[in-house]
């Protein structure tokens, strides 16, 4: 198994080192042209937030897993968890607002051993919650196995990542064994319920490449696992939301070390649509951390790129004037706005 | 450049337009609107491109669809199959005039 980048003490576990690597290769380059001067050409710099919709909550990087494109840098190792006296800072932001949407990610968020109550927390201040459930957790110990029944209790949306319907591509990108697992825990979300038609109970999946490439149609994709993973294992789900992999922590790594960060970043550059550049995530959602800093998005967080907003922690939350805000931005945007676009809700156009 | 083949230049195949753009242009109009899913799938497009491409042999269009085919979701197994299309198409497409060969070889023979 693939250690996160802290544990092996690459250089890229620094995150100036990272935001150097993506910017001075916009120097060394004329192809790659700063992501700001093509935001001022489509007329959207500065960047500004437009309507809150989403609150998302990074509630710690320990996870069960570690991807080789994980942009959190998550795995078993990783210490950093949200208390509980910061979760309940979030709910006091949250019933300030009419954010109608909390979504839950991490790492394994289900591994915060407070991650139960915040949920319930949620529930009861009546917003629609999004667990970022990577599934094998469901399955990697008995204490995990009636996730998908406390799911259900709350109506929570569940939204997984599943990068393919072939288990060699998924295990490439997830680790050995990790399809398996993953239809083990769809099953068991099947069973109480998720993504079966008429249940109200929300199953989505997240294709994201196994490689250095950008994700094909949505729709196409969709209809394909669908064919797919009901014929060949009996799993059922409701939505597939295509994620372009940006290049941040483990996926940098990987496109530095397979040599194809040059040509990915041309693709992504080559690619940017203006219209999908209008529809970036981070002017509708707030990034929390797992120690309670602010940041545009999640992505931002991992970069150590703060909100540029005199409110920093959501001890301090003032939707006013984070309102007020421009968003920070780099040279990875440049995943979010390539084809059809790209966000934690899948294609953005 | 020492070789014939290089890989920049797949990107710059729309250049091909600057010297005949009328016919540069309506080959690109045309070309877009094939790989648009029809009564097939863009998958299924992409997997088509990708055995032809190795009946012709053209290192470009390998290059191009082997990333489109995998963008559009294909496995290894289903893109292997393939080439195993194109391969068998053409060992047969040999094969098969081993007919006219022997039609030949009897007309000669006593
Ligand atoms: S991508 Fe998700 S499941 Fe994989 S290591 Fe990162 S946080 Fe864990
Ligand atoms: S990476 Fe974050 S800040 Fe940049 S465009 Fe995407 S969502 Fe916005």
């Amino acid at each position: 198994m693939t250690k996160s980048l802290l544990a092996r003490q690459a250089p890229l576990a620094d995150t100036a080192y990272q935001l150097t690597v993506l910017t001075q290769a916009e120097a060394a380059g004329a192809q790659l042209p700063a992501f700001a001067h093509r935001l001022r050409e489509s007329g959207l710099l500065p960047l500004q937030p437009t309507k809150l919709g989403v609150m998302q909550i990074n509630v710690g990087k320990m996870c069960n897993q570690v991807c080789k494109h994980c942009h959190v840098d998550a795995g078993p190792d990783r210490t950093e968890i949200m208390t509980r006296e910061t979760m309940q800072l979030c709910l006091d932001a949250l019933a300030q607002t009419a954010i109608p949407v909390v979504d839950l990610t991490g790492g394994a968020p289900e591994m915060n051993p407070d991650f139960r109550w915040l949920v319930e927390q949620i529930s009861a201040l009546g917003r629609q919650i999004i667990v970022r459930c990577n599934l094998t957790i469901i399955v990697a110990n008995p204490k995990y196995h009636d996730l998908p029944a406390f799911f259900a209790r709350h109506r929570v949306r569940v939204v997984s990542s599943l990068p393919h319907f072939a288990a060699g591509r998924t295990d490439a990108q997830r680790g050995d064994g990790v399809f398996g697992r993953s239809i083990r825990a769809l099953k068991m979300l099947n069973e109480v319920g998720y993504g079966v038609e008429g249940s109200g109970l929300t199953l989505d999946l997240v294709y994201n490449p196994a490689g250095a490439f950008m994700p094909g149609s949505q729709v196409g994709l969709e209809r394909e696992f669908k064919q797919r993973l009901g014929r060949e294992h009996g799993v059922v789900f409701n939505n597939l939301l295509t994620i372009t992999n940006l290049p941040v922590s483990r996926f940098l790594e990987y496109l530095l070390e397979s040599g194809n960060y040059e040509s990915y970043m041309q693709k992504l550059v080559a690619a940017y649509n203006p219209v999908a550049a209008a529809n970036v995530m981070c002017r509708s959602t707030l990034s929390i951390g797992w120690d309670g800093q602010l940041y545009d998005c999640d992505f931002n967080q991992m970069l150590e790129l703060p909100v540029a907003s005199p409110v920093r922690h959501i001890r301090d939350f003032h939707e006013t004037t984070l309102a007020g805000r421009a968003i920070v931005i780099n040279q990875h945007c440049y995943g979010c706005t390539a084809g059809a676009g790209s966000s934690c809700g899948g294609t953005t156009t | 450049m020492s070789t014939y083949y290089n890989p920049a230049d797949l990107a710059k195949f729309g250049n091909i337009t600057e010297w005949q753009p009328e016919m540069g242009n309506k080959f690109f109009a045309y070309y877009a609107e094939v790989f648009k899913e029809g009564a097939l799938t863009e998958r299924e497009k992409a997997l088509i491109a990708l055995a032809v491409a190795h009946a012709v042999q053209c290192p470009y269009c390998i290059d191009a669809y082997t990333t489109d085919s995998l963008q559009k979701g294909a496995d290894e197994a289903q893109m292997m199959e393939a080439v195993h299309v194109a391969a068998a198409i053409k060992g047969g497409a040999a094969l098969v005039h081993g007919v006219q060969m022997m039609n030949k070889a009897k007309e000669l023979s006593m």
